[in-house]
Parts: C-alpha cells; sequence; structure tokens
C-alpha cells in the first residue's frame, strides 16, 4: 500500500534545473529507510512556477515543495515522510503549504493544464484514470460527426494558436470540403518567444492532443494525421511518440477503433529550426519535404491543404481543449470567459515578474489579476512599466491599460494580439525604444524573405530604429516607421509580416515620449541604448583602486591610485563599458545623456 | 550503420525529406550534411537534388558546413536576452574563444545562436545538444562546458 505519493516537476524547465538528481536522491534515502513500497514518486509534467524549480508536491496532502535540492532530500524523507513533519524552508511561502492556499495557485483555473503536473505522461493508465479516452469513445460510438462539430462551434471554442478563427467553422469548412483524403495536423511549432504552453502540453499531457485530434479526425472525416512538432523539443518529441504507441496498443489508434468504422492514425513529423513554419502554409509545405515557406491564401488549407487535399490544421493547446467540452458539454465550456472569447487561455510570464512560468486563466481576468495577482508582480526595487503580449509580434500595452481584459477582442483593439499566449513583463529599466528594435531584428531575422513587403519592411524599420537607438534619427523617422508598419500589415503574405510591425506600432503609440527623447535630446531615458548613455564615477563609492584607468582603453578613465575620486571624461569614452564592468564597488555607473 | 542503411528506414517520399537530413546529419562526425549526403536524399525521396539543397540552406539546424562534437545553442531571443543571455555570450566566446558560427580549435563545441528554444521561465538558455541549460550565469555556462569537456 503506497501511503504518500511525490508528483515530481519534469518538465524541461524542472529537469534544466536539476530534477533527475532530485529524483535519484529521493530514492536513495527511500531505500536507506525501507520506504520504496510505501512512497511512490511520479515524474509528471509541469506544474507551472518554472523559475522555483526542481518543484515537487506530496500527496495525499498536498505540500509543495520548491527549489528542492539533492541534499534536501534526505530531509524531505526523514523529516516529511517518516515524521510528517512538513520540511518549511522548502515551502514556496511560510505557513501555506498547499498549492490552494497560494495565490498563483488560487486564482487559476486548470482545464487544458488539468493533467500537467498531476499525471505521470508515461503512462496511459493514468490519462484514462483521469477521465482520458472517454470524449472519443462517446464521439465515435455515440455522436454523428455533424452532431460533434455542433458541439465544438457552440462552445464558443477560437484558434489558441493566436488568431483567434472559430474551431467550428473550421472543422465544418474541413468536413464540407471536396476531396479525398482529408488530413488532420497538429501544429506543434511553437516558437513564439515567451510562449512555451504547447511544449508542456506534449510533455505533460500528451495523449490529450492525440485524443483532440482522433475526436477531430472523426469529425471532419479524416484517417491520417501529422503532429508537426520543433526538432529544439527533443523531450516532447519523446513523449508524443511514446503517448502514439500506447493508443496504438490499446486500440484507441489504428484501424477500427472502439470497434466501430473509424480508423484514424498519426505520425510525427520535426521541423529542422524556422520559426515561419509556424504558419500553416509554410507548415504544410515543411511537411511535404520542402522548404518552409507559406504560400497566398486562397485556398486556405481547409480545401487544398496536404499534397493539395483538404485539410484541417489547429494548435496544440486548441486540440487540448476539444476533450473537455465533449465531456462537460459546450454550455459548461462556454460558462467561462466573456461573450466573445470562451473558455480559458494558457499563458507564460516571463520576464520582469516574481512568478515566472505557465499559468490557466479564464478569458476576460485582467491584466492586472494576470500580472499582479497570479505573477506576484514586478521584483522589488523596480517599477512595472509595459506588458509586451502576443509573442515577438504583439503589442505592448502600459500600466495604464492594466485593467483591460484579456480576451482576443480587447487586445486588438488596444494594438497587441492573443498571439500564442506569451506575456513579457518589462520594468522601468526597459529603453521601450530598444525593446521594439529588438523583437523587430527577430522577426527580420525570421522572415521566409519570399514576400517583398515583409523581406524588405523589416529590413528598412530595423534600419531605422537602429538610427533611433544611436542617437540618430529624425522626427521624419516616426512618420516612416507608420507608414511601412501599416503597408507590411496590409501587403505581407503571411502572419509573420502582417503582424511583425505590431511591437513597433504600440510603442509609438503608448510610449511616443521615449522615441522623441532618442529624436530631439538625444537621450535614452532608460539609460539602455549605449551610444545615448554616458559612464561617471560615483565620488563616494570610489576607492581609486585604479581597476578602471587600468581597464579603459581610451585613456578616459582618469586618477591615481589611492586618491579618489576617479573619473571618466566624456570626450575620451567610446562608451565600450570597461571600467563597468571591472569597478569592484560598483562605484561606476551608467546614466542618460 | 551506412548511409544507405540510414536512408532505408525511411520511406521513399519526400515528406521523410526533414527526418532523413537530420538523421544523415546526425551519423556524420561533423554533425553537418555532405554532398554526397544531399544527393542520396535526393535519390531516395524522389526530389530533385537542387530542391533538397534548398531545404538543407533554408532550415537553420541543418549545417553544411562541418561543426564541433557538441552543438551549443544560445538563446538569442528577446526574453533570454532580457534576463542576460549577453553575459553568458560573452562567457561562452572568452572560454571557448570563438565567436558566433565558429568551431573551437579542439573540434569540441560549435557556438550557434537559435530563437526561442521554449524555456523561458529559467531564462537566459542554451542548449547542449539535447540538453537544455537553464538560468545561465557565467558560472553556470563554465561547469557546464567542463562537464561537457570530460565527457559528461
Amino acid at each position: 500500500m503506497r501511503r504518500i505519493q511525490v508528483l515530481l516537476c519534469s518538465g524541461t524547465a524542472c529537469q534544466s534545473s536539476g530534477s533527475e538528481g532530485v529524483r535519484r536522491a529521493l530514492l536513495e534515502a527511500l531505500g536507506l529507510h525501507n520506504l520504496l513500497d510505501e512512497v511512490q514518486i511520479v515524474e509528471t509534467g509541469c506544474m507551472g512556477p518554472c523559475e522555483l524549480g526542481p518543484v515537487l508536491l506530496v500527496y495525499p496532502e498536498g505540500t509543495f515543495y520548491v527549489r528542492v535540492k539533492p541534499e534536501d532530500a534526505s530531509e524531505i524523507v526523514t523529516e516529511h515522510f517518516l515524521k510528517g513533519r512538513p520540511v518549511r524552508r522548502l515551502l514556496w511561502t511560510e505557513g501555506a503549504p498547499r498549492p490552494t492556499e497560494i495565490p498563483f495557485f488560487a486564482r487559476q483555473v486548470k482545464l487544458v493544464l488539468g493533467n500537467c503536473g498531476t499525471i505521470d505522461p508515461e503512462k496511459v493508465d493514468e490519462y484514462i484514470a483521469a477521465g482520458g479516452y472517454e470524449a472519443l469513445g462517446k464521439a465515435v460510438t455515440s455522436l454523428a460527426p455533424h452532431e460533434v462539430i455542433a458541439a465544438i462551434r457552440e462552445s464558443g471554442l477560437r484558434g489558441r494558436g493566436g488568431a483567434g478563427f472559430p474551431t467550428g467553422t473550421k472543422w465544418e469548412l474541413v468536413r464540407a470540403a471536396a476531396g479525398t483524403p482529408k488530413y488532420v495536423v497538429c501544429n506543434a511549432d511553437e516558437g513564439d518567444p515567451g510562449a512555451f504552453m504547447d511544449r508542456a502540453i506534449l510533455e505533460g499531457d500528451p495523449h490529450a492532443i492525440v485524443e483532440g485530434m482522433a475526436i477531430a479526425a472523426y469529425a471532419v472525416g479524416a484517417t491520417h494525421g501529422y503532429i508537426y512538432v520543433r526538432a529544439e523539443y527533443p523531450l516532447a518529441v519523446q513523449r508524443i511518440q511514446t503517448a502514439l504507441g500506447q493508443a496504438r496498443k490499446l486500440g484507441l489508434l489504428g484501424a477500427n477503433i472502439f470497434e466501430t468504422d473509424f480508423s484514424f492514425d498519426v505520425e510525427v513529423r520535426i521541423g529542422a529550426g524556422a520559426f515561419v513554419c509556424g504558419e500553416e502554409t509554410a507548415l504544410i509545405a515543411s511537411i511535404e519535404g520542402r522548404r518552409g515557406e507559406p504560400r497566398p491564401r486562397p485556398p486556405y488549407p481547409a480545401t487544398s491543404g496536404l499534397w493539395g487535399k483538404p485539410t484541417l490544421i489547429n494548435n496544440v493547446e486548441t486540440y487540448a481543449n476539444v476533450r473537455h467540452i465533449l465531456l462537460r458539454g459546450p454550455e459548461a465550456f462556454a460558462a467561462v470567459g466573456t461573450e466573445k472569447s470562451k473558455g480559458t487561455k494558457v499563458f507564460a510570464l516571463a520576464g520582469k515578474i516574481r512568478n515566472t512560468g505557465l499559468v490557466e486563466v479564464p478569458m476576460g481576468i485582467t491584466l492586472r489579476e494576470l500580472v499582479f495577482d497570479i505573477g506576484g508582480g514586478v521584483p522589488a526595487g523596480r517599477e512595472f512599466k509595459a506588458v509586451q503580449i502576443g509573442g515577438p509580434s504583439g503589442g505592448c500595452l502600459p500600466a495604464s491599460l492594466l485593467d483591460v481584459p484579456v480576451d482576443y477582442d480587447s487586445l486588438s483593439q488596444h494594438g497587441a494580439i492573443m498571439g500564442s499566449g506569451g506575456v513579457i513583463i518589462l520594468d522601468d529599466a526597459a529603453c521601450m525604444v530598444n525593446m521594439a528594435r529588438f523583437f523587430l531584428e527577430f522577426t527580420a531575422d525570421e522572415s521566409c524573405g519570399k514576400c517583398v513587403p515583409c523581406r524588405v519592411g523589416t529590413q528598412m524599420m530595423l534600419g531605422i530604429l537602429d538610427r533611433i537607438v544611436q542617437g540618430q534619427g529624425t522626427e521624419e523617422d516616426l512618420t516612416r516607421l507608420v507608414e511601412i508598419g501599416e503597408m507590411m500589415k496590409k501587403a505581407s503574405l503571411c502572419g509573420l509580416g502582417q503582424t511583425a510591425p505590431n511591437p513597433v506600432l504600440s510603442t509609438l503609440r503608448y510610449f511616443a515620449d521615449e522615441y522623441r527623447a532618442h529624436i530631439r535630446d538625444r537621450s535614452c531615458p532608460a539609460g539602455v541604448c549605449p551610444n545615448l548613455v554616458r559612464y561617471v564615477v560615483v565620488a563616494d563609492a570610489c576607492r581609486g583602486c585604479d581597476a578602471c584607468r587600468r581597464a579603459c582603453p581610451t585613456g578616459a578613465a582618469q586618477g591615481k591610485a589611492g586618491k579618489p575620486p576617479y573619473r571618466i571624461v566624456d570626450d575620451l569614452c567610446i562608451l565600450c563599458g570597461a571600467c563597468f564592468d571591472v569597478c569592484p564597488f560598483d562605484a561606476v555607473k551608467k546614466e542618460p545623456r | 550503420m551506412t548511409k544507405e542503411a540510414i536512408a532505408a528506414q525511411h520511406p521513399r517520399s519526400p515528406e521523410a525529406l526533414l527526418a532523413l537530413l537530420h538523421d544523415l546529419q546526425l551519423a556524420n562526425a561533423g554533425h553537418h550534411l555532405t554532398e554526397a549526403d544531399l544527393v542520396l536524399a535526393a535519390a531516395h525521396v524522389g526530389l530533385p537534388l537542387s530542391a533538397v539543397h534548398d531545404a538543407a540552406t533554408f532550415y537553420s539546424m541543418f549545417s553544411l558546413r562541418p561543426r564541433g562534437r557538441h552543438i551549443i545553442r544560445l538563446c538569442d531571443s528577446p526574453n533570454c536576452h532580457l534576463a542576460g543571455a549577453w553575459s553568458a555570450l560573452d562567457e561562452l566566446r572568452r572560454l571557448l574563444g570563438v565567436d558566433i558560427g565558429e568551431t573551437t580549435e579542439d573540434g569540441a563545441f560549435t557556438l550557434e545562436l537559435t530563437s526561442c528554444l521554449g524555456a523561458c521561465g529559467v531564462a537566459p538558455v542554451m542548449m547542449v545538444d539535447d540538453e537544455v541549460v537553464g538560468n545561465l550565469t557565467p558560472e553556470r555556462v563554465r561547469e557546464t562546458l567542463v562537464r561537457y569537456r570530460e565527457g559528461r
């Protein structure tokens, strides 16, 4: 009889902070105390708070430990498992051992992530015990395909990959399309900086994707499916392969599923490092063995996709929602969220925020609740400045918009997008012009180069931004940025080019003062842009150690050893930052020019 | 395993191209694709050599030039940059004595940049072969390199 279960997060983030070492140490300590029969260790997918990893959850009572090290294992075993006293120093917050008592968890509604961190993703039995494959069984044995589609439509589910197209409508289009065979594709080519929910779902609950795809295939009349995963996600690839093998063995994939006429199987296709392959037509080209370039739409994949056949292509998180709609009913699903954005959305919180990681919240929650209540706000000493939402082609929203509800339509109204749900929090140390330049550099790099508006537009905008951050911008540059950005939105071939100007346009809208400061005053208010800062020595902190003078390549740092303070001569300084890097007393400071 | 045997594991269809190129690349000590590999792949999947060359040069994970035994991919997405990827890059450059895209003299490491690795919760992040190393600090960079130099 197992009296204790230890859920150990073994998602990529926790693995990288050493969860495997913790597992081995725990096993060793359990063996030492003869507890191997009483305590079970279950390796799960992502539990959410990545920065606190490795994390583990002890059941039955639900004690949540963070930042566990291998050397903590023996104390956990002797104190907690043997004597029943939680190890207080490893709790997230003193006096609140259970996730339900921690605001980070308490404010979330976990539907899609419900199994992530609570089941062993490599054991199909655990998935089935959690209600897995029940929805598929229900669909193929008791519902007609059009009834499945009707349920999806009534639920109000919209595509979680970013654009928010109504999922039921898309399924209906594929069902109605002429041509056989039809294909079902899962877009698992998540490459948005700041978003990692798709990987977490693939790693933590792979069967949910298999089940969602199988239900979709039944509904649209497909017999074959593909999961296109980034090669950068080896753990996700391995877990999904395991899941597919298990599903085949149990007859949940293959011929005559649940002893019906419905047959369906799925194969994995691995990408090779190209952000643009997240775009559906580029992804299809890549599966077909070509370079991953988008093509003009229409025709949409629904009518002419893989090998020119009708193809349903949805994102990972979208498929993960499907089984819940069939199990709980479309009304229950639609009861969560706002009028036009139903259900929950998974967000990846990153940047200058206390609690980084994955969170799932009802649509319509405000940015303030997301950033401050769940995310814990900006770490002490700094102030919230902006939230960049929707990935590299999302928008930056300022503090004044913190009460905007997070749903597809409100976000786009304010110049941001849902995107795949990446949320990056910026504090007052961030320069918004530099930040916009950065995101644009990313999309310029990742532009496939096929269409002129995107290929040339991103480069032109980048050139202008380069000039501005170097203090060589002009007023006309601002008008040019808007012109080029608007042109790209209208004329680019695919979503990459159409949304690439968003970070620039949104920062121009909300942080125009910062652009003006760079242009008119040749100054960077945040003290970030290298050409627009100066280095100064804080007299009180300088001890006259001579390190800066020795490091300075141009003789700008001047002074005499043992006779503080030193000084830095602006005219000689080339802003290399050598003095800043070497000063052992933090006496060299950067300040806006 | 011979290259022919590797190819034989893949269906003779264009949709096998990317997976085949990955496997061929992995089979070379230099983690790269040779001209002969491309010719073999083209014949196997039934695509013109030009189309295979096209694909091999489009995707950033393929290389036509030999690389080191271990490939280090440092994430240079905005998130990791915000979290201090640049100081990790400086340390990598310093310790390896190479710049981005170059291979160390002993052939042990190739240093590359990559876009988002999807581990932003532990940014800044790099990937060494298949291992994700997060919360990078100069010390962690040093430890990781030592670990790989000593063969894990």
